[in-house]
């Protein structure tokens, strides 16, 4: 019988989500194994956020199907919450809340013991400044605080929306083991910056206007073939 | 449960957006009361409306922000994330829109004592906590779910009190007519059963309504 293990990290089939009238994203189609990684280029409003977002459970498919870490979406959705790592764009952090508090807080909706964010600040060199506040921090320093809460409980499936943004390189070398390829985990990567997209890809998809017109192997890509979604 | 209430307790805290507004704007209203009415003291109906009317007053004020920090800051979907129920998110709200009420209330119906009633209420006191755990429960439950609601729109200052005080209509009567008799001079007689069975009844349907229906507040 095949379990959740035996299962791709993510699995669509015409996935579409539409807002409104407007359709953000139409016929996804792909499978990605697990300790894969997807990288996803295309230009502003290509549907990248959106196709995070649905992975994420946070947003429902309105066509075709999709299923990650082996479960249903959104039948089953509730089996992978807290089995997925969401690095957005807005850090999902407390701007009164100081960095340790506030991976305390997420330790504890996930069960993770207090120790867990200790060694995270500690790995993301933010340890000397974990009781200041969040607004207090750098825009830099706060995405070292919301890699340390993407990971915190150790998911399975790594979702990451330009991971390195605001990163001097230092940081960036930093959360590599957290977020890299050395993670481990099966990976879906948003990023602007195509050759280091690419670097870490095992496998491309390029979106124009909510439709995949790209989807090949990383080692069958260059970056010129990418620079086109960008025109 | 306790995680969400405790981080909103510490953010309050730490910013103070919440209770001492809905503090200043209670004494406020007695203030304003005491020289609009140009009367020394209140007492009995007259007294138990205006500290209703003011008490859920403020309480609006407190459930327009109640889930401002989840929708601005990334909170909804920190909780949605997790592998935790959604109606814990509630019942978390719930409670500290309760606690705040409750502080809030510490310090305002002292103030009401001092500005305008007549008879001391202290008498009273127990039936009083009574008609306002009671009340205040149902502030609370009906204030977590319009809050909800509200803070998914762009104009959300007007669609919590449009939506939150005709709700509250019922709970108001109920609680200013409990506590009526308990605001007159020499006051004897205690609260009537049947206003606080109404209070009982209004906060077990809409507790019931919101367990039910918050899930689906929460979805895309």
């Amino acid at each position: 019988m095949a379990t959740d293990a035996d299962a791709p990290a993510v699995a669509l089939r015409d996935l579409g989500r539409a807002y409104g009238e407007r359709v953000a994203l139409s016929g996804v189609t792909l499978e990605l194994p697990r300790g894969a990684t997807l990288a996803v280029f295309g230009a502003n409003g290509a549907g990248k956020t959106t196709l995070l977002r649905v992975l994420a459970t946070l947003l429902r498919p309105h066509a075709g199907s999709a299923a990650v870490l082996g479960r249903e979406l959104p039948r089953e959705g509730w089996a992978v919450r807290g089995r997925v790592g969401l690095l957005a764009h807005e850090p999902l952090l407390y701007r009164d809340l100081s960095a340790r508090e506030n991976l305390r807080f997420h330790a504890r909706l996930h069960g993770v013991a207090d120790g867990r964010a200790e060694e995270l600040l500690d790995a993301v060199g933010m340890a000397r400044r974990a009781d200041e506040p969040i607004r207090a921090l750098s825009r830099g320093m706060t995405q070292r605080v919301a890699i340390c809460r993407a990971v915190l409980h150790q998911p399975e499936l790594l979702l990451l929306d330009e991971p390195l943004a605001n990163l001097d390189p230092g940081a960036a070398a930093g959360v590599a083991p957290l977020i890299g390829r050395a993670s481990g985990v099966a990976r879906v990567l948003i990023s602007h910056d195509v050759e280091l997209g690419l670097a870490e890809a095992d496998m491309v998809l390029g979106l124009r206007g909510g439709q995949p017109e790209i989807l090949e192997p990383a080692a069958a890509i260059s970056p010129d073939d990418l620079k086109g979604l960008y025109r | 449960m306790a995680a969400v209430v405790r981080k909103d307790v510490l953010v309050e805290l730490r910013t103070g957006e919440m209770v001492p507004a809905m503090l200043l704007f209670s004494v406020s209203t007695f203030v304003l009361f005491h020289f609009a009415l140009d009367r020394r003291s209140v007492e009995g109906d007259l007294a138990a409306g205006v500290l209703w009317v003011t008490l859920l007053f403020a309480a609006v004020l407190g459930i327009v922000r109640l889930f401002v920090a989840e929708r601005e800051q990334g909170g909804f979907d920190g909780f949605l994330l997790a592998p935790v129920d959604r109606t814990a998110l509630f019942v978390a709200k719930a409670t500290v829109l309760f606690c705040f009420l409750a502080a809030v209330e510490l310090a305002a119906i002292p103030a009401f004592a001092i500005l305008l009633l007549g008879p001391s209420p202290w008498d009273a006191l127990p039936e009083l906590l009574v008609v306002l755990v009671l009340a205040d429960l149902g502030v609370a439950v009906v204030g977590t779910l319009v809050g909800a609601l509200g803070v998914q729109t762009r104009t959300r200052e007007l669609i919590v009190p449009i939506l939150a005080l005709p709700l509250m209509i019922p709970l108001v009567i109920a609680a200013a007519r409990a506590t009526s008799p308990l605001l007159v001079e020499g006051a004897t007689g205690g609260i009537e059963g049947r206003w606080l069975l109404v209070l009982g009844l209004y906060d077990l349907v809409f507790g019931l309504l919101a367990f039910a229906v918050f899930d689906f507040l929460l979805e895309d």
